[in-house]
C-alpha cells in the first residue's frame, strides 16, 4: 500500500486548518487519513470524462429580495456569546506589531 | 394512567388532549417520570426543560379548557437533537467547543414546533457536529441502545432516536447528512425520514455539509412522521436552498396517508442487499414479500454507482465540514483558549481544545482535499461521482415508484467496536449516503428483529418532493405489520 500522505503533509495540512496537533495526533492521522484517501482511490475506476461536477442536487439559482433594511440582532446579543468582548467590540490579542515602525 | 399516556403515539395524544380525554401536562409528567428513571442509563439528553414544558402544557390544556383551538402537535411532548439553535438553554452539538452556547435566534422548525404548540422536553445527544454514525464521538455524554445497553443507538441522531424509542419523548426532530437520522431509528426500531434537500428549512441548523444536511422527524409510527412533516415542510426565506412552493407545493401528508399506492413497482438493487447481514437481508426480503402480496410489482434495477458513494461522499462532507468549522475561531463564539497566546494561536490552540478527535479528523481530511494540487483529484472528483449518482436514481424512478433496500448492513454494534478504525465506521454507511449526494428522500422503518432481539430497518427511498408517496408507501408496510409496536423493556 503507497502511503497517500506523510508526516509533513499532515502538518501543512493541520497549519491550513489552524489546528494545533499534538505530535501523537500527527502520527495517529497519518496512518488513518492514508488508509481513508487510498479507499478513495476506489473513484478513479470511473470515467468521468464529460461528467459535470454536481455541487448541488437541485437546480438552484440565485435568490433576490428587495434591498431594504430589516432588523437585525444588534450589538448586545451579538456580543453575548463572545469569549471576550468590551460592549462593543469583539477582543482579540494584537494583531499589527507596532515595534517594527514599518 | 401515565404508561396508557405514554402507549400512544402523537396523533393519539394530540387526539385525546383536545378532546379533552387526557392533558398535556399529565403527558408531560409522565414523561419527566421515564426521563428520571431511565435517563441515568440510556442517557439520551444533552439537556431538558422541565420547567418551561410544564408551563407550556398548562397553556395549551388552559387553551383547550377556554374552547380554544391548538396547532398540530397541540400539547405533545417532543425533543430536538442538540445542533438546532433555540433561545432557550444551550445549543451544544455534543461538543466542548460550544458547551456553553447560547443561541440569539431558534430555528426556523423551532418556530414551526412552537407555533404548531409542541412540548419541548429537551435536546439530544449526538455525535460531535453531527460526525459519526454511533453517537460514540459525543464530546459531552454517552448515549447508549434501549434495546441493548451494551450497543450503540446509531448515530448522529442518536439521542433523538433513543429518546423516541424508550418512551423519553413522543417524537425527535433529527438531522441526516449521510444517514444520521435514518440509521438510528433503523438502530433503535423506529420511523425516521429524510426529507428532500430542501423540503426542510436549515435555517438555525449548525451546519456540518451544507449541501447534504436536512432535518427530519424521528417517530413511533409513519402517521406521526407525515404529522410531523405538515409541521416543519415548507419554504423558507431565511434559507436560500429551501424550495419555493412554486416548484414543488408542500401538501398536507395525512390526508390519503392510509391510501396505498395502486399498481406500485418497487425497484431492488440483488447485489446491493447480498451485501449486509443475513439476519437483515432475510428482513428485507420479507417485507418485499409483504408488498408482493398486496400486489406490488419487484423490478430488478441496476445502480452502477452505488458502490462509490462512500468515497464520494467522505470527501465532499468533509470539505463542506472543513469550510462550514472554520467559524469557530475562539473569537466570536464557542471555546477559547486560556492559554496567552498570539492570535494564530487562539485559532489554533482554541481549535485543537474544543473539537473531538473525528471532528479533527474531517477537518484535516476535507482541508487536505480542497488544498492547492489535490482539489481536481478528490473534491471535483467527487462532485463528478456525485452526478453520476444522481444518475443512478433518475434511472431507477423511470421505471419504479421507490427503491427499497437495507438502513445498515448490521443491526447495532458494540460500543467501542468501530470507534478506532474511522474507515470501518464510514462503510457502516454504505446504504444511507446516496440519498444525501442525490438529494432525495428516504424513510426508515421498523421491519423485524435479528437474533439478539434487535430492530431491523427497511429503507425505502423515493423521487425528489415525493415525501407524500413515500409516506404512504411505508404505511402500506405498516399497515400490514407490529414491528412498529414492539417497544424495548427498558433498563433501570
Amino acid at each position: 500500500m503507497s502511503k497517500k500522505i506523510d508526516e509533513a503533509q499532515v502538518r501543512k495540512v493541520a497549519k491550513l486548518a489552524r489546528l494545533e496537533l499534538a505530535n501523537s495526533e500527527i502520527e495517529e492521522f497519518t496512518v488513518q487519513l492514508s488508509a481513508i484517501l487510498d479507499y478513495m482511490e476506489k473513484m478513479n475506476e470511473l470515467d468521468t470524462t464529460g461528467v459535470e461536477p454536481l455541487a448541488h442536487c437541485l437546480p438552484i439559482s440565485n435568490v433576490f429580495r428587495d434591498d431594504s433594511i430589516k432588523t437585525s440582532l444588534g450589538t448586545e446579543k451579538t456580543l453575548a456569546n463572545a469569549p471576550q468582548q468590551d460592549g462593543e467590540f469583539f477582543k482579540v490579542p494584537k494583531i499589527l506589531d507596532d515595534s517594527s515602525g514599518a | 394512567m401515565s404508561g396508557e399516556l405514554l402507549n400512544k403515539d402523537c396523533r393519539q395524544l394530540r387526539e385525546a388532549i383536545a378532546a379533552g380525554r387526557a392533558r398535556s401536562v399529565e403527558a408531560t409528567k409522565a414523561v419527566f417520570e421515564a426521563i428520571n428513571k431511565y435517563e441515568p442509563v440510556i442517557g439520551a439528553y444533552i439537556s431538558t426543560f422541565e420547567k418551561q414544558a410544564l408551563a407550556k402544557a398548562k397553556e395549551v390544556d388552559d387553551k383547550i379548557a377556554g374552547g380554544r383551538a391548538v396547532g398540530e402537535l397541540g400539547g405533545v411532548p417532543v425533543a430536538l437533537k442538540d445542533n438546532l439553535c433555540t433561545t432557550f438553554g444551550t445549543t451544544t452539538c455534543a461538543s466542548k467547543i460550544l458547551e456553553n452556547f447560547h443561541s440569539p435566534y431558534n430555528a426556523t422548525v423551532i418556530e414551526n414546533l412552537l407555533a404548531a404548540d409542541a412540548v419541548i422536553v429537551g435536546k439530544t445527544n449526538m455525535d460531535e457536529f453531527a460526525m459519526g454514525s454511533s453517537t460514540e464521538n459525543s464530546g459531552l455524554k454517552r448515549t447508549v441502545n434501549p434495546w441493548d445497553t451494551s450497543r450503540v443507538p446509531g448515530g448522529s441522531s442518536g439521542g433523538s432516536a433513543a429518546a423516541v424509542a424508550g418512551g423519553l419523548c413522543f417524537a425527535a426532530l433529527g438531522s441526516d447528512t449521510g444517514g444520521s437520522i435514518r440509521q438510528p431509528a433503523a438502530f433503535c426500531g423506529v420511523v425516521g425520514l429524510k426529507p428532500t434537500y430542501g423540503r426542510v428549512s436549515r435555517y438555525g441548523l449548525v451546519a456540518y455539509g451544507s449541501s447534504l444536511d436536512q432535518i427530519g422527524p424521528l417517530t413511533r409510527t409513519v402517521g406521526d412522521c407525515a404529522l410531523m412533516m405538515n409541521v416543519i415542510a415548507g419554504h423558507d426565506e431565511k434559507d436560500s436552498t429551501s424550495v419555493g412552493e412554486s416548484i414543488s407545493p408542500v401538501c398536507n401528508y395525512l390526508e390519503k396517508l392510509d391510501e396505498p399506492i395502486g399498481r406500485l413497482r418497487i425497484g431492488v438493487v440483488p447485489e446491493l442487499n447480498a451485501g449486509s447481514d443475513k439476519n437483515v437481508q432475510n428482513a428485507i426480503a420479507k417485507a418485499i414479500e409483504v408488498y408482493k402480496k398486496l400486489g406490488a410489482e419487484i423490478v430488478e434495477i441496476k445502480m452502477p454507482h452505488f458502490d462509490y458513494a462512500i468515497a464520494a461522499y467522505y470527501v465532499i462532507a468533509t470539505a463542506e465540514a472543513s469550510s462550514n468549522l472554520a467559524r469557530y475561531d475562539g473569537v466570536h463564539y464557542g471555546h477559547r483558549t486560556a492559554s496567552k497566546a498570539d492570535y494564530i494561536e487562539v485559532y489554533t490552540k482554541s481549535r485543537a481544545e474544543g473539537f473531538g478527535k473525528e471532528v479533527k479528523r474531517r477537518i484535516m481530511l476535507g482541508t487536505y482535499a480542497l488544498s492547492s494540487g489535490y482539489y481536481d483529484a478528490y473534491y471535483l472528483k467527487a462532485l463528478k461521482v456525485r452526478n453520476l449518482i444522481r444518475g443512478d436514481f433518475t434511472n431507477a424512478f423511470e421505471r419504479c415508484d421507490c427503491v427499497m433496500m437495507p438502513v445498515s448492513p448490521t443491526t447495532a454494534f458494540k460500543i467501542g467496536e468501530k470507534v478506532d478504525d474511522p474507515l470501518k465506521m464510514y462503510l457502516s454507511d454504505v446504504y444511507t449516503i446516496a440519498a444525501n449526494l442525490a438529494g432525495v428522500p428516504a424513510i426508515s422503518i421498523p421491519c423485524g428483529f435479528d437474533k439478539n432481539n434487535l430492530p431491523i430497518g427497511l429503507q425505502i427511498l423515493a423521487a425528489a418532493f415525493a415525501e407524500e408517496k413515500l409516506l404512504r408507501i411505508a404505511r402500506m408496510f405498516e399497515m400490514q405489520t407490529e414491528w412498529h409496536q414492539r417497544r424495548p423493556a427498558m433498563p433501570e
